[in-house]
Order: structure tokens, then sequence, then C-alpha cells
């Protein structure tokens, strides 16, 4: 794969050692006081403009939230979380819509610089009137952009053309609005409200993030894409997100993560809702580079996210990718219930630890459905002082006659102050299940590193080629302009993790 | 170009070189042959600037450069290539790709133009094709499920397109059929050149059939104990190494 030098480029092009997204954008904030309580809830509810559904449907998520506890099983460690410290709701000031980019904040329009968004992308981004019109954005590229300014969606682009052929995509407070039986069919429906406590916490307060619809038979004709940023100083980010894909539609959808530096802990607990019917098939991709905190683990920010989607239909398909190198503790387990006959689930992760990050991150296959099948594919690399951990449970109902499952679990370490940890968690109920697993731990050894440096590549650029080299069975599972993403942030995130 | 003088070197504490004094002019082939456990891989690993091989003492000159303090990869940039006994495997890393990649981190360090993929892969294929080796080996990742005569033809197609000015090649023809070992003479005689030396190490008169070298030297327990023409390889492989070295001793 070309790509692999361009890691190597990037590299050499890279030359502070610091958090290389770590800036913050400094506009007009709408912020709502700390502290969580059913008022806070009203008034995101009333902010958002939503239906009383909504509202009781958050109210009933914080009553089952406030009977729960923060859990505390995953290999992980943390200062307790003070969740009447935490600001709940903040929105850039809403103000109308801008004539042209002269008009924007010069500070947003820098940030999408920084993020690498084109031209006209970001006067779409930006609201400003009109861009969003077909014909204005021709030739711009094949990606819609959903761009989460921290709370509030700021704009949506490529609507037009997606909506041609019916596809919804837009942001969720929105689609509550304009979608409200779509929405209120779903939400829910795959993570319920008391799930977990991360996901009650969420459902209560969430106030921004995604919704898209794939209507029967439809293609998505182009890769869907968010951007998250999260901004405002302690505001948690609460992101909903619910994709539905109607029988024999597809959609790839891409999730991509920078933050800015900062120094105090900041909580994310997202929820992500999949839903496939009959033959349709989901594709998320996640990169993920929040700030991991500096060498020492401080100001990092928190990943408490739940993820799942459901195989609904016979042959459905939902494929969970992610590059996983931010953020200062990772939690997360993108999972996949296979209802639907014959449905298949995969997972396919790379997960990046140094200094002083903690991830413990894996995934959940249920099988239900007969001959339901699920691909595991987990990269773990460790370096510095860092843990990481693969957590996975292949379960297997009585009803998942046929069910198949392969799962590979790999470990590469750096250096000699890090762990790597793999639990799996293996439950058959049905005899004609086939479930295979393997798992490897390596280092990258000293004679790999000698035989790169004695053809000329340094010890950095040898230990990135090795890297890529271990990550590539999931790498290549990414659309393309996402592994050359991901491939930087790889070479990025282990810099100064040799010599 | 290369001059030893005095070169001690130890692993995990244990002297193997015992003072090696070497020199091999530009536009030469000197071969190394001995005993098994003689040194003649640590001797290797030591130009290349291994770094659990531990020089104890001497020098190692490089077109006049001090090459004991220089780091591998400043070494390679300034033209020494190692041809491995054991290549090393690297697990979904594309040769190509390695390839391109090291190609390009030598270039830059001479101040020449990296080579796009497209430029690359015009001038491998070329090199492939003089070679006689097949073009997946381009394709496949870096030495993973090659058998030890593709490794070793891998290592002389890495050599031939690094175009060092020093190679050194320690057993590459070990374990080859005949074919495999005109590949490897035809590589490095392809480098031949007043500009390009480098010291073979062999076991077997048969690749010095077809790579005539200037001189041989005979290594055994860490010292060079004898030194000549082409013709003592030839006397080696008719008496072996037993007289020589009650001779020595």
């Amino acid at each position: 794969m070309p790509a692999d030098s361009e890691t190597l480029d990037t590299v050499r092009s890279v030359t502070q050692s610091g958090y290389k997204w770590g800036f913050e954008t400094d506009i007009e904030m709408d912020v709502a006081p700390k502290g969580l309580s059913a008022d806070t809830i009203r008034l995101i509810s009333e902010r958002k403009q939503e239906p009383s559904w909504m509202l009781e449907w958050r109210l009933k998520a914080y009553q089952a939230w406030l009977a729960m506890e923060e859990p505390h099983w995953a290999r992980v460690e943390h200062a307790r979380i003070d969740y009447q410290d935490i600001h709940y709701y903040a929105a850039p000031k809403k103000k109308p819509g801008p004539k042209s980019l002269d008009e924007v904040d010069p500070e947003l329009l820098r940030t999408y610089e920084k993020l690498g968004i084109p031209l006209k992308e970001r006067a779409i981004l930006a609201g400003v009137e009109g861009a969003d019109q077909d014909g204005y954005v021709e030739g711009s590229g094949q990606i819609a952009v959903d761009a989460v300014f921290d709370s509030v969606s700021v704009a949506t682009t490529f609507r037009a053309t997606l909506s041609k052929v019916g596809v919804i995509f837009c942001p969720i407070s929105e689609a509550i609005r304009e979608y409200p039986d779509l929405v209120r069919q779903y939400i829910g429906s795959v993570v319920p409200v008391a799930d977990n406590f991360f996901a009650a916490l969420n459902s209560a307060v969430f106030t921004d993030g995604s919704f898209v619809f794939i209507p029967k038979g439809v293609r998505c004709p182009m890769e869907l894409s968010t951007y998250f940023r999260m901004n405002a100083r302690n505001t948690g980010q609460f992101e909903r997100t619910l994709i539905i894909a109607e029988a024999g539609a597809h959609v790839s959808y891409l999730e991509g993560c920078t933050a800015p530096q900062r120094d105090e802990n900041q909580l994310h607990a997202a929820v992500v809702e999949l839903v496939a019917m009959d033959d349709a098939t989901i594709k998320y991709s996640t990169v993920q580079n929040w700030y991991p905190g500096d060498a020492e683990g401080r100001g990092g920010i928190y990943n408490f996210v739940t993820k799942r989607g459901a195989c609904l239909g016979a042959r459905s398909k939902i494929s969970w990718t992610q590059v996983e190198t931010g953020s200062a503790i990772t939690w997360k387990y993108p999972s996949c219930v296979l209802l639907g006959e014959d449905s298949v689930g995969e997972f396919y992760s790379v997960a990046v630890t140094n200094n002083r990050q903690q991830a413990d991150t894996g995934t959940k296959m249920i099988h239900i459905g007969k001959g339901s099948r699920s691909t595991i594919i987990a990269k773990g690399i460790s370096a510095g002082r860092s843990n990481n951990t693969y957590r996975g449970l292949v379960k297997v109902l009585p009803s998942a006659a046929g069910a198949r499952n392969f799962t590979q679990c790999d470990s590469l370490l750096i250096g000699q102050e890090c762990g790597a940890h793999t639990v799996p968690y293996i439950e058959s109920r049905n005899r004609s299940a086939k479930i295979e697993h393997e798992a490897t731990t390596s280092k990258i050894a000293e004679d790999q590193l000698f035989y790169c440096r004695q053809r000329g590549l340094s010890e950095e650029d040898a230990v990135n080629l090795i890297v890529n080299g271990f990550c590539k069975d999931v790498l290549k599972e990414l659309p393309m302009e996402f592994a050359v993403e991901a491939q930087k942030l790889l070479a990025v995130s282990l810099e100064g993790s040799v010599g | 170009m290369l001059d030893i003088h005095g070169l001690t070197a130890s692993i995990g504490g244990k002297a193997i070189l015992k003072g090696i004094d070497l020199s091999v002019p530009a536009g030469e082939i000197h071969a190394i042959m001995g005993p098994n456990g003689s040194g003649k891989s640590t001797l290797g690993y030591v130009l290349a600037g291994r770094e659990d091989h531990s020089v104890t003492g001497g020098t190692v000159t490089f077109e006049g450069r001090d090459m004991l303090s220089m780091e591998p990869e400043a070494r390679a940039a300034a033209g020494l290539f190692l041809a491995f006994q054991a290549p090393i495997e690297l697990p979904g890393v594309n040769n190509a790709n390695f390839i391109r990649t090291a190609l390009n981190a030598v270039r830059r360090a001479h101040g020449e133009s990296e080579l796009d993929a497209v430029q690359f892969l015009k001038l491998a294929r070329a090199e492939l094709k003089r070679l006689a080796m097949p073009d997946d080996m381009l394709k496949r990742n870096v030495n993973v499920g090659f058998s030890g005569g593709e490794k070793k033809r891998n290592e002389v197609l890495q050599m031939t397109l690094l175009r060092p000015r020093f190679a050194v090649l320690d057993e590459t023809d070990s374990g080859l059929d005949i074919d495999a070992l005109k590949i490897v003479a035809d590589g490095v005689n392809a480098l031949r050149g007043p500009e390009f030396s480098a010291l073979v190490i062999t076991h077997h008169q048969r690749l010095l059939d077809h790579l005539v070298p200037n001189r041989v030297h005979v290594l055994a327990g860490g010292r060079i104990v004898r030194s000549g023409g082409p013709e003592l390889a030839k006397e080696l492989e008719k008496s072996g190494y037993g007289a020589m070295l009650a001779e020595a001793a």
C-alpha cells in the first residue's frame, strides 16, 4: 500500500512532538450552567425545540441513571468524575446566516482549515447562505460532512444530492423535529435507555449527533462523514447517532475526531445505534484522535462510548472498523446483535496506547439468528507506560444453529513498561456453533529494527513501518482517505516511543 | 575504501573478534572463509552497527570516515549494505514499499529526489527481469513465507536496487542451488566497478568460481590467520581448514 510511505513522510514533516491537533477555537458560546438535574434536561429539550415525548424519554433515562452506579469492571483507573461539575449544554450562538465566507467568524474558518476541510465545504459548514445548494459543491469531493461543532451541528452538507435518492443525513436534533416517527421508533431500540450508566447519562442529556436513514434498496451515493470536535472547556460531549438502513440499503459512515488541547479531564459518553434490515449493510468507520493528555496523562479525554448495531434482517451486515489512538481513557465495545438469519457482524480494531493512556476496548457479538457469522480482528499496540486491554464477548444463543465466529487478537509491545491484556469471554449454547479464537503477543524485535536501519531507515521510521504492517488487516478495511489519515495518526501517536 | 585495524568485539561479554586487520581497496572483492564460529557473521554485524555487538577496540574507516561512531542508518546512507545470512521477516510490510522506503531514505541522505511509486516500480521490475526473479517478489510481505532461497534472492534484489558502495554478503550462497548461486553472483558482478567493493563471506569455492575475488582471507578464532589470492580458496576446498589451522598455530 503506498500509504505506508506517506506515514513516513508525515513523521518527517511533524517537527513538534506535542499533540498536533491541539488547538482551541474561541467563538461565542451559549453555555448552560454546570450540573445535572431534571431542569438541565428540560432546558436542553427546550433549546432543541423537542416534542414532549422526547423530553419524557430523556427524563426516564435520567431516573434510570440516578439509580445506577458508575461501572468499574474495566481495567482503567481514573479520579472520581463529578457529574455536577460539567456543563451539559454548549452551543455556538446562532446568528442569521452569513452571506459569504468573509462574514464568517475567522476563528471557525481557521479550525476548519486545521482540520483540512476543503474551502467549499467550509462555506457550507459555516452556514453561508446558498452554499449548500446543489451545484455549488459539485466536484468538491465525495464525502458528505455533518460537522458537530461542540454540541450543535453547525451545518450539513450534500443534503440536496442525498435527498434526491431519499437518503436522510442530518443532525439528530433536526431529525427529532422533522422525522419524529422514525426517530421515535428506533431511538433506544438497540441501546435501551438503562443499558448502562453512560448510555443512560447520554440518553438523558445528549445534545446532538447524526441521523442517517437509507431507504429500501438504496446504495448511499457517497461516504457519510462526521467531524466531532470538543471545544468548550468543561463541556461533556454527549453525542447520539442513529443510522437506519432499510432492506437492501447500503451505507458507509465515517467518524473522525480531533480535539483541542486542554488541562482538565473531559468526559465523552456517546451512544451510537445502528439498525440493518434484510440484506442491508452498514459500515461504520472511526478514526479517534482525542487529546490523550500529556506524558503523565494529565488533561486527556475520557471516552466512554456505547456503540451497538442490530442486524435485524436476514443477511444483513454491520461492520465496525476503528482506529483508536487518542483519549486518556477509552472504554468502548462496538457490538453487533445478530438477530437476522445469516446476518454478519464484523469488528476490526487498532487501539494504540502510549505514555499513560489506558484503553479497555473490544466488542460483543451476540449470535441469535441461524447461520449468523462474525469476525473480530483486534490489534493492540502498547508503548510507554500505557495499558491496553482487549475485552470481547462472543455469545451464541440456542437459536443460532450453525453460527460461526473467528477472533484474532494480536498485541504488539513497544518498550518494557507497557501492558497488553486479552480478556475473551466465550459463551456457546448451541452445539453446532463454531468459534475460533487466536491470540498473539509480540514485541518489535531488535533484529527487525536493525534490519530496517541497515537499509537506511531511521529507528522511528522503522517502528512506523512495522506497526503499519502489524495493523494492515484492519487498515485495509478503512476507506482509502481514512486509511491514510489513520496511518498518519499511528505515526504521530507513537512518536518518541523508541530510543 | 574500507580499512579495519585491530578490531575487537564481544557479544554478551564473550570476545568474538580478537583483532582484525583488513583493507579492502575500492573496486576489489574480498572473500572471507573460515570454520563455523570463527566470527565471520559477527564481523558483518559489527561493520553494520548492530547494537548488541559491542566493539571493544580498534578502528573501522570507510572512505576516510570513522564508521564505528555512525548509526546503522547513517552507515547505510554512506553506502554500506549487509546481505543477512538469515533475512528478517516483516509481517504486513509490502516488499516493494519497504525497498522504496529504504531507497528514498538513502536518496534523501544524498540530497537526491525521492522516487514515487511508479518510478520505483519501473526500476524494480527492470531489476527483477535482469535477475530472473518473478514479479510477485515485490507484492509479497518482506521475507514472510519466503523459502530460504527466495530470502537470499530478496537480499540480492535489495542490494542491486540500493546500489551500495560497499556490500557485505553473509553466506548469501548457503543453501542455494546452482541457478540461484548464479543470481547472487550476477547481482554482485552487476555492481562491480571501480567505485564498488564487497566482502563475501562464504563456505564454498563454487560461489567464487562465478565471483572471482581479488583476495581471500581465512578467519579462525576471531583473527585472520591467512590471506592470499583466489587460489587460496581452491586450496581450502581441497584440503579443508584443519591443515591450514594446524599450520597457522
